[in-house]
């Protein structure tokens, strides 16, 4: 395999005209759990290595518009604005209940937010919740808005007996973007890291994705997530040391450990967001509700880390500093954790059930 | 397939957004336009709060059309906090018995989809268990 060309040119940081930061956040997490151990037992007689304890599964009557309602709901709870004040609503997800009919729409709907906003649905494979709250930075940064909310949130599938079907989980976060001296975390600049390549997709419809097995890994998830996170460390003059917390894209327990270490941090700096073991792989929901989770016990003056990664690939890293406005905030709407201790255990046939599995007529 | 009354209904639906009554402060669930307390013109819109209690229930079994594939499910009569009952499905309740007295919350769901995968999908209110909330 041939090794991607480097630029050597000096990295150039997104950085908006006027600063920004997230106003409110909120996470959603659905109440079913489907252990890891369930799979194996179905699919490999119990001998499969599990590469997380549990993942989310979303009730009959959930999809990706329900859950970003929720969510939203959550991250405007806590922005106390009024949903007038949104000049965009947007949500990145890779299951949009409808193929053509905007998800953002609905969620608008539903908060109050319309009829002055932009809205749209934004794809990205798993990153298209970080490039909803870049294209929020911009938004509110340039001026031609005071609020805009990005969301990310998703119901994966993973074909049964796939490798994917193990963590592929449900849940997402939702974020209000806006002026940084309203904000809970200064947004301080943001940078993405984008080639083709071809480690995982799925065709127009087509129920299940494919991946490419091992290249998955090494050209597509590590390629991109270090080389986003080591250009963001470079170009602002910061090492891991400057931070209290990192979180990454994680499709599974072991692939963010070794990208927090590659990238020189400690296990302790990645532990708060790392949600994958419990929830599963939220797609474009999982390195920012693991951002969640750390508001939700953060202190002002910490700074944070955020590298997503989409398949296809890119990556967009943020650094993020928390401001003595968090102070009230967690309190306002359910916590991730609450959200997370609300399990209930399913096996594997409700779970066939419940993701529609079953053919009924 | 009845696309019209759907997108009338939506904002009732999707967000519990009733009236109140200028006259009298009753606040109206289904939005009627004349308050049933007083009798007069209630057309102010009112967001309500979306927290109740179970006031009776029943589970159905034997589903009609549209609803089958979620069947067994809890029907409640949920009392909410500003005063109107309302009728909604129970959702998430897992592991946990539905009770008169259960203090619930709205969210928005899925209702059902129309009754083909090329129709359009519907969703409304309904009623959960309140999330636990630690701090």
């Amino acid at each position: 395999m041939t090794e991607q060309p480097h630029t050597h040119e000096p990295v150039r940081l997104l950085k908006p005209e006027h600063p920004v930061g997230i106003v409110g956040y909120g996470a959603y997490v659905p109440r079913y759990r489907l252990p890891a151990r369930e799979v194996a037992r179905v699919w490999t007689d119990g001998t499969a290595g599990l590469p997380i304890i549990e993942k989310s599964v979303p009730g009959l009557d959930e999809d990706v518009a329900t859950m970003s309602i929720e969510a939203a709901r959550n991250a405007m709870a806590r922005a106390q604005i009024s949903p007038q004040e949104l000049r965009a609503v947007w949500v990145g997800s890779e299951s949009h209940p409808y193929a053509v009919k905007p998800t953002s729409t609905l969620v608008a709907e539903a908060i109050g937010a319309v009829p002055s906003t932009q809205a749209a649905d934004w794809e990205f494979a798993c990153k298209a919740g970080t490039e909803a709250m870049v294209a929020a930075m911009g938004f509110v940064g340039s001026g031609m808005a005071r609020y805009a909310l990005a969301i990310g949130m998703d119901t994966a599938q993973g074909r049964p007996g796939d490798a994917l079907e193990y963590t592929a989980g449900a849940g997402g976060a939702a974020f209000v973007i806006g002026p940084a001296e309203e904000s809970l975390a200064e947004i301080e600049s943001s940078y993405s890291f984008v080639t083709d390549t071809p480690d995982f997709w799925r065709r127009q419809y087509a129920k299940y994705p494919e991946h490419g097995q091992r290249f998955t890994g090494e050209p597509a998830y590590f390629k991109h997530i270090t080389s986003a996170g080591q250009a963001m460390l470079e170009a602002t003059g910061t090492t891991p040391e400057d931070y209290a917390y990192v979180v990454f894209h994680q499709p599974n327990t072991k692939f963010p450990q070794r990208a927090g270490a590659m990238l020189g941090f400690k296990p302790e700096q990645i532990e708060t967001g790392l949600l994958v073991p419990r929830i599963g792989n939220t797609y474009s929901g999982a390195a920012i509700i693991g951002l969640t989770a750390i508001f939700d016990i953060a202190k002002p003056g910490e700074r944070i880390l955020l590298v997503s990664f989409g398949s296809g690939a890119g990556s967009d890293a943020m650094v993020l500093r928390v401001t003595d406005k968090i102070a009230g905030k967690p309190g306002l709407a359910a916590t991730t954790e609450d959200y997370i201790a609300r399990r209930t255990e399913i096996d594997y046939a409700a779970y066939v059930r419940m993701r529609g599995k079953l053919e009924m007529k | 397939m009845d696309i019209p009354r759907h997108w009338r209904l939506k904002k009732q639906r999707y967000a519990l957004v009733g009236e109140v009554c200028e006259h009298c402060d009753a606040k109206l669930f289904p939005p009627r336009d004349i308050c049933p307390e007083c009798g007069e013109e209630a057309k102010t819109l009112f967001q309500f709060s979306g927290k109740g209690e179970v006031y009776s229930y029943t589970t159905v079994y034997d589903a009609p059309e549209g609803y089958a594939e979620q069947a067994p499910y809890t029907l409640a009569m949920v009392k909410l906090a500003e005063g109107p009952l309302v009728t909604a499905q129970l959702t998430d309740l897992g592991e946990q018995q539905p009770a008169i007295g259960m203090p619930v919350e709205m969210v928005t769901r899925l209702l059902r989809s129309a009754t083909d995968e090329r129709g359009m999908l519907i969703y409304g209110y309904k009623f959960r268990p309140a999330v636990a909330q630690a701090g």
